[in-house]
């Protein structure tokens, strides 16, 4: 006689992860819209490398294939790397980061649960600080879609070759004028932002609203709970307001910071991975409030463009504290802090 | 507000989970009372209770009577079972029955005669129970073999028996009955309303003594997804009250709880209830409380006013795989086999017997088991569909199973070092505060079966505890027997030298030689001369005593012959 297990209607880890991607698709859909070729190219790379380097690993460390392939964690992650990684990324930047992300990041520490780091953001942040140049230079919009020209681009931006010259292509994110105007001493109006022009403000505010939209949709879904984006957003909104407040001349506003660069991306896809983030709702809010916090002062004051990939790497190393400091009261136990 | 109260709902969702409770499956046909004198065969294991097993009354080939008591009774030790019908004992032998283990235990097997003869010196009915005092009731309830019906089967005289001076308050009723699948104390409200409140108000009389103020409150809580049961009890309450007149001396009320597994958890009644908890590692009394099942209140009646000791119970037989599924009143003993046959049979020969609920429940792997006074639902599956095997993957950490544990525990890092074989982290962790609900492994989208886990380092930490206290008391045991042989030796040695002493002072009464130990004290001595009047004396003195001596050397044999 056996004690049964309890029945599972429940989803399973595959539909979990299958659902994070259909959230992902809204966003998707917008900057193929705005980069054409050059984000397909960056999908199919990311996710075929990811796809086989997984296998790769599975094979060499003797784990059964279907189980593990097909769970669609790897996929989540090399999608979230190629929306992070430039459009028109060089298909050896792609390679090293799904390396980092997928070998070093996730296999190497044992496989998908017991990885302490983000493996998305660990491939960004290794290639972000082996390849700065490469990493910040985002296309035009407008030189990169579903033509000719863009095919132009996709040839010279992936594999180097054709008649364009990629720096022409390319330029710096609002973020990254910002922050270099701030470093400049320079004031917000007179460094010559464009502050509302399409495609290069709008597109992005157009792409973080995106983000969110998908995000809100898991938060219906319960695929996510409300902890982490709310407190990481929180924070952000705390700190930026803060600081703009005491003088907006210099300091963008909490609007400019919600919807730029990686911010929906990350409160929503990127630090609500659970292997790597606190799993206590107390640990939850502290940990996506320290991301929070240290994506504003990595944006204001560090030498990095965006600061997602550093704040939630940073915050993973808080983890285990912050999990064993945030345990719940157990039913019938007195608390741990109050009398 | 309503919008309000679901946001907060959404922000902070109440421990347990919503499930689909298939309860109208079996609620929809009467209660049949099935006779125990038609059975072919009826196998009663001696341990259907928490404790020890108890002991043999009856021997093979012995005719029993309904009612009639098959174990000694020994109150505080283990509790009796009775035969449920008249026939005859046919064997003593170790027989499947329900038990996770899959270990076969001893049961009485009775063939029924058919005449089912009451026993004439079975317990007397005690119509006029009222007057009688907690401890005459208290052994009647013990006499009659009653244990909690909900499943814990804890005897139910030692749940009343509470020690002098611990204040009681409340009596908790519980009528919950969360697991999917499982009716019986639903249609055991609806049907027998009344029986349970009169079980109630008796178990009130034991306990009125431990009352501060004489006042105690009895709340029966019953999920509202029974609306039936819950106005079938209001009703009873309602005539219960006319009758007693306008001032009963206890207050029982009937509060329907939120539906929400494991609401009938005795923890988490007690909280839902009270708001207040049952500290770690106690009980309920702890905090002025006693709680019992549903059915354990009507076999209360039933034992002290009828005299019926307990021979029979609600059991529901339900599943996708029966005809006719129902509740029925079924003997113990009876095997589970021929009750799911009474409904109606199996729909697929191949289908699967479990016992319990969906969520705590077990497999039965065969159809002899009997029922027992812990079986409240028998439920019969279709085999599942060819599907691929369930394949565990690693846990996510993403804290669903934290979330839906009604004990606020955390089940991940609890899998974490059970998995790793870390008991004293998990025990830590309050891993024995794990009320095995199984809410954690039915959220677990990567399907690790966390329940079995922590059931078996349960059981790891059991053993070692025994198997550590057991060292110790042969440690003990070893250590005192030493220090016995010790003492003896030490005592012997004393003896010796006494004795040596002794001799050496005797021989100078004829010589006056002292001997190589010179020195010592009383040979040393000056022998005293014979014409000593002292000496005479003493010498007279010893003599009357060895005379003494000896006359009782002859006696002893005499007397411990006679
Ligand atoms: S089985 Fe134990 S750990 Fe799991 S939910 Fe129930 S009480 Fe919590
Ligand atoms: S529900 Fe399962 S996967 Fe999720 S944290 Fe708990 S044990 Fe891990």
């Amino acid at each position: 006689m056996t004690q049964t297990t309890p029945p599972r209607t429940l989803p399973d880890v595959a539909t979990l992860m299958r659902q994070v991607l259909y959230a992902l698709l809204p966003g998707t859909a917008l900057l193929l819209y705005l980069y054409g070729f050059g984000l397909l190219s960056n999908l199919i790379l990311a996710c075929l490398c990811a796809w086989g380097l997984e296998a790769l690993m599975l094979h060499l460390r003797q784990r059964p294939l279907p189980p593990f392939l097909s769970d669609y964690s790897v996929i989540v992650t090399g999608w979230l790397l190629a929306v992070s990684l430039p459009a028109c990324s060089p298909w050896w930047l792609i390679l090293i980061s799904m390396v980092f992300a997928v070998v070093i990041g996730k296999h190497l520490y044992g496989g998908l649960g017991q990885n302490p780091f983000n493996p998305a953001m660990l491939g960004y942040a290794a290639v972000l600080i082996s390849f700065p140049l490469e990493m910040t230079r985002w296309p035009d919009p407008a030189r990169t879609g579903f033509d000719a020209a863009g095919l132009d681009a996709l040839l010279a931006g992936v594999f180097g070759i054709g008649s364009l010259h990629w720096d022409s292509l390319s330029g710096a994110t609002p973020l990254d004028q910002v922050r270099m105007a701030l470093h400049g001493g320079k004031s917000l109006v007179d460094s010559g932002m464009p502050l509302f022009s399409w495609p290069r403000t709008l597109g992005w505010n157009l792409l973080n609203l995106a983000w969110l939209g998908g995000g809100l949709w898991l938060l219906w879904q319960r695929v996510i709970s409300w902890h982490i984006p709310v407190a990481l957003l929180g924070s952000l909104t705390l700190f930026s307001g803060l600081f703009w407040l005491l003088d907006p001349g210099h300091y963008a506003s909490p609007l400019f910071h919600l919807l730029q660069g990686a911010t929906m991306l990350g409160a929503f896809f990127i630090a609500t991975d659970p292997v790597t983030a606190s799993t206590t709702p107390l640990g939850k809010i502290l940990y996506a409030g320290g991301i929070g916090a240290f994506v504003y002062i990595i944006r204001t004051w560090g030498g990095y463009p965006d600061a997602m990939a550093f704040a939630v790497l940073i915050m993973n190393m808080a983890v285990p504290l912050l999990d064993h400091y945030t345990q719940p009261r157990v039913y019938g136990h007195r608390h741990r802090w109050l009398p | 507000m309503n919008r309000l109260q679901q946001l907060f709902r959404y922000l902070f969702p109440p421990h347990g989970l919503t499930l689909d409770g298939h309860k109208q499956v079996s609620t929809s046909r009467e209660v049949t009372t099935l006779a125990a004198s038609q059975c072919s065969v009826l196998y009663l294991p001696l341990q259907q209770h928490a404790g020890s097993k108890a002991r043999l009354k009856v021997a093979v080939g012995e005719r029993v009577l309904r009612g009639q008591c098959l174990t000694w009774i020994e109150p505080g030790v283990s509790v009796p079972v009775h035969a449920p019908t008249s026939g005859h004992v046919l064997a003593i032998e170790a027989r499947p029955v329900a038990h996770p283990s899959g270990l076969s235990d001893t049961c009485i097997v009775l063939g029924p005669d058919g005449l089912d003869e009451a026993d004439p010196q079975g317990l007397p009915p005690l119509p006029d129970y009222t007057q009688l005092d907690d401890a005459t009731l208290r052994c009647r309830i013990c006499e009659a073999g009653i244990v909690g019906l909900g499943g814990a089967v804890f005897p139910a005289a030692i749940k009343l028996n509470v020690k002098p001076d611990v204040p009681i308050r409340q009596l908790i009723i519980n009528g919950a009955e969360c697991e999917p699948w499982i009716t019986c104390d639903d249609m055991l409200m609806r049907t027998r309303a009344d029986e349970i409140l009169a079980g109630a108000s008796l178990m009130l009389q034991v306990l009125a003594s431990h009352a501060p103020d004489g006042k105690l409150t009895c709340l029966i809580g019953i999920e509202d997804n029974k609306p039936e049961a819950i106005a079938s009890m209001q009703t009873a309450l309602m005539a219960l009250t006319l009758r007693e007149g306008r001032s009963p001396p206890h207050t029982l009320r009937v509060v329907p709880i939120p539906t929400r597994y494991p609401a009938g958890g005795e923890k988490q009644l007690i909280r839902q209830l009270t708001g207040q908890e049952v500290p770690s590692g106690g009980r309920p009394a702890d905090i002025g409380m006693i709680c019992h099942n549903v059915a354990t209140a009507r076999a209360i009646y039933r034992a002290v006013a009828l005299g019926e000791p307990l021979m029979s119970r609600y059991v529901t037989v339900t599943g996708d795989g029966v005809t006719a599924p129902a509740n029925f009143e079924v003997p113990f003993g009876m095997p589970v086999g021929e009750l799911v046959r009474h409904a109606g049979g199996m729909l697929e020969p191949d289908c699967t017997l479990n016992m319990g609920g969906s969520m705590m429940g077990m497999a039965l792997h065969s159809e002899q088991v009997p029922v027992v006074k812990a079986t409240n639902c028998i439920r019969v599956l279709r085999p599942l569909p060819e599907q691929a095997p369930d394949i565990t993957l690693p846990c996510i950490r993403c804290g669903r199973c934290a979330e839906a544990c009604p004990m606020s525990l955390l089940p991940q890092q609890l899998f974490w070092h059970a998995h790793a074989r870390e008991l004293e982290q998990a025990e830590a962790l309050h891993l024995f505060d794990c009320i095995e609900c199984g809410c954690c492994t039915h959220v677990c989208p990567s399907h690790i079966p966390l329940v079995s886990y922590y059931r078996f380092a349960k059981a790891d930490i059991r053993s070692k505890r025994t198997a550590r206290t057991l060292a110790d008391q042969a440690r003990t045991r070893h250590e005192f027997r030493e220090q016995r042989l010790e003492r003896a030796r030490r005592e012997r040695a004393e003896k010796l030298a006494r004795h040596k002493a002794a001799v050496k002072q005797s021989p100078p009464t004829e010589r006056n030689i002292p001997d190589d130990s010179g020195t010592a004290g009383v040979a040393a001595t000056p022998p005293p001369a014979a014409d000593d009047p002292r000496n005479a004396a003493i010498q007279a003195a010893l003599e009357r005593a060895q005379a003494r001596k000896a006359a009782l050397t002859q006696q002893e044999p005499r007397e411990s012959g006679s």
